[in-house]
């Protein structure tokens, strides 16, 4: 009894820490993004508040908050008030799935660093990120304006058209690895290239055991519909300021404007998880396995609680710098790319990634099927 | 993998739950030191509109093209996961000798499934103008 309840509470603080740790990313991502794009625009971006601007977060904070609460009279004050609320669900359920490094054995106890782990992982992490269409069209209807409405609409046009793609493109990751769970999935990539074609094992020493060296094009496909699952540039036509003004969150100011943009930003640091974890070896360390990494710790130290930490660590730092080069490539082509037209957003997600997606999942059956 | 971190289960309704009374908590603490204004002019309570007073009803007309791309959605997203169990299982079958009949049959169901993506192509369910 006493261990159950010190494993739940084990488990609630991790999760909280989880949800903690992805608000706090938020406004440093929100920094990096306007340091960033002023980097590519060549001007200077916030640098008055603080070393670098740093202290500009803080300021846009206490801005936020002391901001009035306002909702129009027209609209509808239940679901104006529930969307930014259920806005920070979806992308944190997700994101909590997410196996962040190797288990942390500490006396006999094992800590997953990640907040809880299913063996259907990916089914869970689709199944619930996709319920942020029901929080924009539920600020869009809320909000009662026809801005927010039509860009609502746009917004849950554009996320579920792209949905397909996305859903088509891991079809092919889990013929490749043959399992739901995320970190059978990261296990699977560790070491060097390996692979068993006509009963012979086909090695290289020089290019890692990633996922992206045998599904490039799932990779490209997944990594395009995962910008349009998290509206962001060249995707956001849910708010296309030239169009409809700023489209489902047109009506909100201050606070519940900022909790949109958490959810926001969850997203984008849920696609970069899962493209690290799908093509990139998740926390694995490149050409390395997680056993070397072990030896090398034993090399260290005696103690086996020692070893466990230095192993959970470097994986840890592994994934983050993987984490925070996706997340600057978000950020990057945000600053980049033009945005589409709504006819081509919607040609480019049903007729270009939705073919090429399933003769990606022929193919991948097609190749599995005749060298095994 | 479900009994060595407890219950995914309550882990799942536990954060839902703690993240709805965190949003609440927050959406009442921004009102509580932002404050809420009694006297707004009409024209600040109005919804949003380039300068002219709105005058369209709350439900205003859309284009049936959003339908129309839900109720596709709803076709292709289920026939993409009936390939989900296919997927994992498809190492398995071949493991065992079973491998062509499960190719085969999958095949004919992708076939449907083009079939029908292209049909939906030329019937024009899918053009923006």
């Amino acid at each position: 009894m006493g261990q159950d309840v010190f494993e739940i509470t084990v488990n609630c603080i991790k999760l909280v820490l989880i949800f903690l740790m992805m608000v706090q990313a938020v406004p440093i991502l929100v920094w990096v993004e306007r340091r960033g794009s002023a980097f590519i625009q060549n001007r200077f971006g916030p640098n008055r508040v603080g070393p670098l601007g740093l202290l500009q977060l803080l300021a846009d904070a206490v801005k936020f908050l002391t901001k009035e609460d306002f909702a129009p009279d027209k609209a509808i004050r239940p679901l104006f008030y529930a969307a930014p609320i259920f806005a920070l669900i979806p992308a944190t359920l997700a994101f909590a799935a997410i196996p962040m490094s190797v288990p942390l054995e500490i006396g006999g106890y094992v800590f997953k660093i990640q907040g809880y782990d299913m063996n259907v992982g990916i089914v869970f992490i689709l199944g619930v990120s996709s319920l942020a269409a029901y929080t924009i069209l539920m600020a869009g209807w809320g909000s009662a304006s026809k801005f927010s409405l039509l860009g609502a609409l746009r917004a849950s046009a554009q996320v579920i058209s792209y949905e397909l793609a996305l859903g088509l493109s891991i079809v092919g990751i889990i013929l490749l690895f043959g399992t739901f769970n995320l970190t059978e999935m990261i296990n699977a990539q560790q070491g060097t290239l390996s692979f068993k074609a006509f009963g012979h094992t086909v090695t290289s020493a020089y290019i890692p055991n990633w996922g992206i060296f045998y599904q490039p094009l799932a990779a490209i496909i997944f990594f395009a519909a995962t910008f349009a699952e998290s509206n962001r540039l060249p995707f956001d036509l849910a708010e296309g300021e030239a169009e409809i003004v700023a489209g489902f969150h047109t009506e909100y100011g201050g606070f519940k404007m900022l909790m949109f943009f958490i959810g926001e930003y969850g997203h984008m640091m849920l696609g970069s998880a899962l493209m690290i974890i799908f093509f990139f070896g998740g926390y694995g360390i490149p050409w390395v396995t997680v056993e070397d990494v072990r030896q090398w710790a034993a090399g260290l130290s005696e103690s086996a609680t020692t070893i466990s930490v230095i192993t959970t660590l470097v994986h840890f730092l592994s994934f983050m710098i993987k984490f925070v080069f996706f997340l600057w490539v978000f950020i990057w082509v945000r600053w980049t790319l033009p945005r589409f037209r709504y006819d081509q957003l919607m040609d480019l997600g049903w007729k270009t990634m939705l073919p090429w997606a399933l003769g990606n999942t022929i193919l991948t059956a097609l190749v599995i099927y005749l060298i095994s | 993998m479900a009994e060595a971190s407890g219950m995914p289960l309550g882990g799942v309704i536990f954060l839902t739950v703690f993240l709805a009374i965190f949003g609440t908590f927050l959406i009442f603490l921004a009102r509580a030191i932002g404050g809420q204004r009694k006297n707004n002019s009409a024209v600040k309570r109005d919804i949003y509109e380039c300068g002219i007073p709105g005058q369209e009803k709350r439900e205003t007309k859309v284009s049936v093209k959003f339908y129309l791309t839900a109720i596709l959605f709803i076709l292709f997203d289920i026939e993409i996961i009936f390939m989900y169990p296919w997927a994992i299982t498809f190492r398995d079958f071949i493991g065992t000798g079973q491998g062509t009949f499960v190719f085969v049959s999958m095949m004919i169901f992708l076939a449907i499934f083009i079939f029908g993506l292209f049909w939906e192509i030329k019937s024009k369910a899918l053009e923006w103008d």
